[in-house]
């Protein structure tokens, strides 16, 4: 069994509960054992724009002084916000020695000083670098054959480029995860289109257009469900189809899950991991059509 | 009313503050739209975004203070990813917001929002606060 | 005991702001060997040069030395002043005091010292330069062109019109380029193939040209004047002496694959000529797609054939020619739509270039020149064009602007319009560029008669949607994003040197710049000549242009090959390297160093000796030599030390 230390963040924890049992359960079916980092710390959810700023990347860097204590230079997560602050924000602390040198000096009550050695993957590299399409192919149990998936990635995944997993425009890794689960994979140009992120605190009518652009699109092009890899996509994707009901009442909403639960699902893994209670939109059909 | 533009207005310390901040060449902005055309918030804001970089090109502060697209600005980087002269336009927008919020404002005030933040997750309500208040 | 006059210019303000030359003239008036020391505000000028050659005359000087700019610039002028006023040239030396000191330097005091330096250094190497004579080479009056497009056939005409012969080789089966495959041409809407037929069959019947097609240049060797060239000729398939262009073979050939010419929207068989005016009008077999060569079966055009032309033979053939020019006018490609994912990475039928769309448009192309959609065959209505699809974007594709594209667009946007009544195009653009005779007012047509609409915004994506191209684009004027439906979407993609122009390239051992397209010496005064001597360059090969641009260009490099075939023999710079034969041991290090292939080894003697036509003065070989035995003349290593002595010792006088 491979080992590789696990960074679950804020709401994977609550609200996303569904999204880490899932993922654990898929990856310990796979092989690999996720082993939650000690003394985690929230990693601050989006990275730092300005160039004068320092002191919000402390956040990102006790995390990865936490990894490196225990002896590890690398580390995966699921949530992609977390994986974009956590990836640009090593990537800028890594390579400049003077900003390295600044942190670590700000952080003097730490026993250790960050040596700028440690690099983050998210989840879904894990699957197709290290784990691979093949093996998984080869564990599925239950293919989703009569299901029409549309693969959601957001924007963090893909951009920018220094972040990136795959290309921004035409990127292949979710689509390939669909294939050889066994489902069919939606054309869907919105794939990489932004559900509005932040913005469902003060302009929900924002997230509301977004949303129903998004779904909109997916339907259209024929897609059973969609599949998203962020919690705070999820919610805007998932729970703001109340708020989109609101505002229209002939809108046709559609379920949303983690890829994660979709590959447990496929996997044969013991349903619960899915936590049908934190699903807006229920998914209790599809999971009816899988079994 | 026309809008003067000068030597001055065009190098005040505001404008060059947010071009430390940013640290992006501003100037290489041509204006081709291929940000604003991939927007997502897009329809939501008063300005393009590619005018905001028009108003800092020309020292409009006035603009850049009472237009409201830095703050429905989603840092989806989609405008950066797209430019072909490569300019961070996340990184600009979020220096026109660090101006403003560095003066001691809030975007964003946790008190308006009591039953709405029920349900939302943690992470949407960091990521709000981190971009819009101080 | 040389006597040498130094003449320091000023520049007008370049030199003489930054560099005290009066006082330095006045300093050097004690120097060892120097007769005559003066200034003059502009010396490259008439009165300047009047100056150096009375003062030649009035002090018995034999030795000049110029301070002045770079010897890039007027090396040449003061040179023949000097031999006409009976000095060897070769004993005038310019010393660099403004590119490589007034112009790089603030500080009058240091730079007035430092200009003292170099000028010192050159009065050393003058003090032991030799008398040289040119060296005289031999032409062979006879040219190559290499690239069948519209500029290679003008520099072909042109050069075989004044009289000498030329070989034109042209890679594809038949000349034309791309220009046959546009169905009108700016601003004029000539039907293109019209006014380049003519052209063509010029080409083909000229008493002067040679025409190879199916060919290309795999060797050459020698140097400017004497070239030896090494043609390849590619198996045909065909014996085209035999043939005699009915054309029945490609009409009984069971074989059915996507056309080049057609750009991928129309088929052809795999024994085909390329379209119906092709010059030659011969078939080849593409030995791919033939069933005959691939699997033994088929042979009908075999059978067909009245007069046995066909012999579906695999073999290359090469010949050599002797020229004394070259002008390369090998073209252009468009880059690629798969490298632009947001604009559908290549995947979407309705999604097409340019050349694509001038089938389309094309009488004799895919659809006899009615507007379908690739993927289905419907008449197209709303048509998008975008432009700059690759070009003007330093962060991902190319840098530069691609210069045609606003002007083509433009055309195809009329032209659809012309064909479709109830059509409506756009175009959305971030500049428009017309700046040639005539284009704006084309523009401004297309906006009065044909209600083009121009939309000021680049397009961020497009996807499939339903049976329509959604674009999802801005208008920066009415500052909102826009959205269209589209049937058809046209993009204006990058220009990019034609695929084979590198590997051609250092085969000919010419420069490139860093988009890959041909290096001029001077992108200014001398867009048409190569750093390589004896290479010239016409057409999109050079730089992105328009027809009229590429056919100016190509006549001109007609008249530096003419130029260059007029005299009696050609003269080369005789500042070369020379081999001491007694010294020399035969080690040949200095063979494997030279890059131009000017040293030979001679077996009898046991040592090597120049190439006096083809050493380029590099210098590498007098470097690399272990015994001393390689020098070079007005250069040698005991010139060296002199002005590096000259440079470095400290003033007596502090």
């Amino acid at each position: 069994m491979k080992e590789i230390i696990y960074y679950p963040g804020c709401t994977l924890k609550n609200t996303a509960k569904n999204f880490e049992d899932s993922a654990l359960a898929c990856a310990e079916e796979l092989g690999f054992e996720l082993r939650e980092l000690k003394n985690w710390y929230c990693c601050g959810t989006v990275y730092s724009l300005t160039s004068d700023d320092l002191m919000h990347h402390i956040a990102t860097v006790r995390n990865l002084l936490r990894v490196q204590e225990e002896g590890e230079d690398r580390f995966t997560t699921l949530c992609s916000m977390c994986y974009n602050t956590l990836k640009r924000s090593s990537k800028r602390i890594n390579e400049n020695d003077d900003d390295r040198e600044k942190i670590n000096s700000f952080m003097d009550e730490e026993e250790n000083d960050y040596e700028g050695k440690v690099d983050i993957i998210h989840y879904l590299q894990l699957l197709r670098d290290e784990i691979g399409f093949d093996k998984i192919k080869e564990k599925v149990k239950k293919p989703l054959k009569s299901l029409k998936l549309a693969p959601y990635y957001g924007c963090l995944l893909l951009r920018p480029i220094e972040a990136a997993i795959d290309d921004p425009d035409s990127p292949s890794i979710l689509e390939d995860l669909i294939t050889v689960m066994g489902g069919e994979v939606a054309y869907f140009p919105f794939k990489n289109e932004c559900c509005g992120a932040y913005q469902t605190v003060s302009e929900v009518d924002l997230v509301v257009e977004r949303a129903r652009n998004i779904i909109g699109n997916a339907k259209r092009n024929g897609a059973d469900a969609l599949l998203v890899s962020c919690p705070l996509c999820a919610f805007n994707l998932d729970n703001r189809q109340k708020n989109v009901l609101e505002k229209y009442t002939d809108f046709k909403g559609i379920p949303v899950l983690y890829f994660t639960e979709a590959l447990a699902l496929a996997l044969g893994l013991d349903v619960e991991v899915c936590h049908f209670d934190l699903h807006y939109q229920s998914i209790e059909e599809l999971v009816k059509e899988i079994e | 009313m026309a809008f003067q533009l000068s030597k001055e207005g065009v190098r005040s310390d505001f404008i060059k503050k947010i071009e430390e901040l940013s640290a992006e060449e501003i100037s290489a902005c041509y204006h081709c739209g291929k940000c604003s055309a991939g927007c997502p918030s897009v329809d939501y804001m008063d300005l393009l975004p590619n005018q905001i970089i028009r108003a800092i090109q020309f020292g409009d502060i006035e603009t850049l203070r009472t237009s409201n697209t830095p703050w429905i600005c989603a840092s989806c980087n989609m405008c950066y990813v797209r430019c072909p002269r490569g300019i961070d336009l996340c990184s600009i927008m979020e220096a026109v917001r660090q101006m403003m919020l560095r003066e001691n404002m809030d975007h964003i005030d946790i008190k308006n929002y009591p039953d709405k933040l029920a349900g939302l997750p943690p992470i949407a309500l960091v990521s709000a606060l981190r971009k819009l208040s101080s | 005991m040389k006597r040498m006059g130094l003449f320091i210019c000023h520049c007008g303000t370049n030199i003489a702001d930054t560099v005290d030359v009066e006082g330095l003239a006045k300093k050097f008036t004690s120097y060892p060997g120097i007769m005559f020391s003066t200034t003059y505000k502009y010396m490259c000028s008439h009165p300047g040069q009047e100056l150096i050659s009375k003062s030649i005359k009035e002090h018995k000087l034999d030795g000049v030395i110029v301070a002045a700019c770079s010897p890039t610039l007027h090396e040449m002028t003061f040179r023949k002043v000097t031999r006409t006023s009976g000095v060897n040239p070769y004993q005038c030396e310019i010393a660099n005091i403004r590119e490589q000191c007034s112009w790089v330097h603030t500080d009058r005091v240091k730079a007035t010292e430092k200009a003292e330096r170099i000028i010192r250094s050159i009065i050393e190497k003058v003090r032991l330069n030799e008398d040289l004579q040119p060296i005289k080479v031999d032409v062979t009056r006879k040219a190559l062109v290499i690239g069948g497009g519209i500029a290679g056939i003008q520099a072909a005409l042109d050069i075989a019109d004044s009289g000498y012969p030329v070989v034109l080789v042209e890679m594809k089966s038949s000349i034309g380029g791309h220009m046959a495959q546009l169905s009108e041409t700016f601003p004029t809407l000539d039907c293109s193939q019209c006014i380049l037929t003519p052209k063509m069959v010029e080409v083909a019947s000229h008493p002067n040209i040679e025409l190879l097609t199916y060919s290309e240049v795999k060797k050459i060797d020698g140097y400017v004047g004497n070239f030896t060239v090494t043609i390849e000729a590619k198996a045909k398939g065909i014996d085209w002496e035999l043939c005699t262009g009915c054309g029945k073979c490609s009409e009984v050939c069971p074989v059915s694959v996507p056309s080049e010419f057609e750009r991928g929207l129309g088929k052809r068989s795999a024994i085909y000529t390329t379209f119906p005016q092709a010059v030659p009008n011969k078939p080849v077999i593409d030995s791919e797609s033939c069933l005959k060569i691939k699997t033994g079966g088929c042979g009908l055009c075999e059978k067909e054939c009245d007069v046995g032309a066909i012999n579906f033979s695999r073999e290359f053939t090469y010949r050599e020619e002797e020229v004394g020019a070259v002008v390369v006018a090998t073209g252009y490609e468009l880059y690629p739509i798969l490298n632009i994912s947001e604009y559908g990475g290549g995947e979407f039928e309705d999604v097409i270039d340019g050349l694509a769309f001038e089938r389309l448009l094309s009488a004799s192309g895919p659809t006899g020149g009615e507007i379908k959609r690739p993927s289905d065959g419907k008449v197209v209505e709303d048509i998008v064009f975008i432009q700059c699809a690759g070009s003007r974007d330093p962060e991902k594709h190319k840098p530069y602007c691609s210069r045609i594209c606003c002007m083509y667009s433009t055309k195809q946007a009329m032209l659809f319009k012309h064909k479709v009544h109830h059509g409506q195009p756009y175009i959305f653009y971030i500049d428009i560029r017309s700046g040639g005779k005539g284009y704006e007012e084309f523009v401004e047509r297309a906006q009065r008669e044909d209600g083009v609409i121009y939309i000021r915004g680049k397009v961020s994506k497009l996807y499939r949607d339903n049976d329509k191209v959604k674009i999802v684009g801005v208008d920066t004027i009415l500052n909102k994003p826009v959205e269209i439906e589209a049937d058809l979407v046209v993009l204006a993609m990058a220009i990019i040197p034609s695929p084979g122009t590198e590997e051609l390239t250092n085969i000919l051992k010419v420069q490139t710049d860093e988009n890959g397209f041909l290096q001029e010496i001077h992108p200014k005064l001398r867009p048409l000549e190569s750093t390589t001597a004896g290479f010239y360059f016409a057409g999109c090969a050079q730089a992105p242009k328009d027809i009229p641009d590429a056919v100016s260009q190509a006549s001109g490099t007609a008249v530096k090959v003419v130029s260059l075939f007029s005299g009696d023999y050609l003269q080369l710079e005789p500042t070369i390297a020379t081999v001491d034969e007694d010294v020399c041991s035969g080690c040949r290090i200095c063979i494997s160093v030279c890059p131009y292939q000017a040293r030979e080894f001679d077996e009898k003697k046991g040592i090597v000796r120049v190439n006096e036509a083809l050493c380029e003065s590099c210098g590498a070989c007098v470097a690399a030599c272990p015994s001393g035995a390689s020098d070079q003349k007005n250069l040698t290593d005991k010139q060296i030390s002199t002005m590096a002595t000259a440079i470095i010792k400290e003033d007596e006088d502090g």
